[in-house]
């Protein structure tokens, strides 16, 4: 249950853009979460209230979205969507494949609340 | 990968970035920020700091990671015993509780920190880099760090090391690399440990553990040993000196 861990990184740099732009409260956090990075998103959802109490995220929604697993074949070139567990291509069996997509843990972006005109641009 | 230019937008991510634009101010006067950054890039920086660190002093850092019980303690002990003359060696452990593995590792006469992490289940880049404070790498050839035991948390933190070595357990069954895809994806080395254990078991097939390992696309390596007969521990011993004298 390494969830909490990973939600208190998020908070914290939640945190630190609403610190940057002035803002007094964050509305919506977008996250992208890949099947192979570890993480559970529903695990990630509960942990969320725990770290999220006393910050500025306090009222905030999180959006968590579920990647695809994506591979591309070195022997063929083909890409294929596939299994947690089976990142074979799905066009020649071959197994010796690159992952395009699967492994995100990605904060996209926040909506923030009441920022002061001419803040710091955040990026 | 870094989390600063964009380069981390994947096909599977582009559409989203591509939707929203740089910074999107929205009618009802709260504002849209693009941050596009790895939730674990604190973690990530750390960890980058401690690999400086290691490469500084010309140290190969191994990150240890199995099931509590798969005989990580043990393969140290064999291999201090079998190395020891050769190369220095010292470990960083990482247990909930108690400095038992570390005094194990003393009594081989390696210098050994122990991290002990209360309740947490894995070991992070910061906890080693506090570790190293106590650890002084001048003329060290080789670091472990034996992480928590646990199949799932400890492989999604970079600690800072240039390997992951990951055992699997003849006890534990053949299947396990399907079972624990993240975890054994990230394994630059699996050992088959506890191999003396596998004409009693009966219903283990390494062959078969190989394939699980080819399935989640891992070219990795896959040696049979066992810290108690010895049998196999050539394979493992030969790469550690390798992978040293690589360093150097």
């Amino acid at each position: 249950m390494h969830e909490l861990s990973v939600c208190q990184a998020l908070i914290s740099q939640v945190a630190q853009v609403a610190r940057d732009r002035h803002a007094t409260a964050v509305t919506d956090i977008y996250v992208d979460v890949g099947p192979l990075s570890g993480v559970e998103p529903p695990l990630l959802r509960n942990a969320f209230p725990i770290a999220a109490a006393g910050t500025v995220a306090n009222n905030a929604t999180l959006h968590l979205q579920t990647m695809p697993i994506r591979v591309r074949c070195e022997e063929c070139g083909a890409e294929s969507e596939v299994a947690t567990n089976r990142l074979t291509c799905q066009s020649c069996g071959d197994w010796r494949t690159d992952l395009i997509s699967g492994d995100e843990l990605l904060l996209q972006r926040v909506v923030l609340e009441d920022c002061k005109a001419g803040a710091e641009a955040y990026v | 990968m870094c989390d600063t230019c964009g380069c981390n937008v994947t096909p599977g991510n582009e559409h989203l970035v591509a939707a929203g634009g740089h910074l999107a101010h929205t009618s009802s006067g709260s504002e849209s920020v693009e941050v596009l950054k790895g939730l674990l890039a604190a973690n990530d920086h750390q960890a980058a700091h401690n690999r400086e660190h290691f490469d500084q002093h010309k140290t190969m850092a191994v990150n240890l990671m199995s099931s509590p019980g798969a005989g990580k303690t043990s393969l140290l002990e064999a291999t201090i015993e079998a190395l020891g003359t050769d190369l220095t060696i010292a470990v960083i452990e990482g247990d909930l509780e108690t400095e038992n593995d570390a005094n194990r590792i003393r009594e081989k006469g390696v210098a050994a920190v122990q991290i002990s992490t209360g309740s947490a289940c894995h070991l992070d880049a910061h906890m080693v880099h506090g570790a190293l404070h106590d650890l002084d790498l001048d003329g060290i050839d080789v670091v472990f760090i034996e992480n928590v035991g646990n199949l799932v948390c400890p492989a999604s933190f970079d600690l800072g090391q240039h390997y992951n070595v990951a055992l699997l357990s003849t006890p534990e069954g053949h299947d396990k690399p399907a079972k624990y895809p993240v975890m054994f994806r990230a394994a630059d080395l699996v050992l088959v440990s506890k191999c003396d254990l596998l004409e009693v078991l009966g219903d283990f097939d390494p062959d078969t553990a190989e394939a699980y390992l080819r399935q989640i696309a891992n070219p990795a390596p896959l040696y049979k040993v066992s810290a108690k007969s010895g049998a196999g521990m050539a394979s493992w011993l030969d790469w550690i000196r390798s992978e040293v004298a690589a360093r150097k």
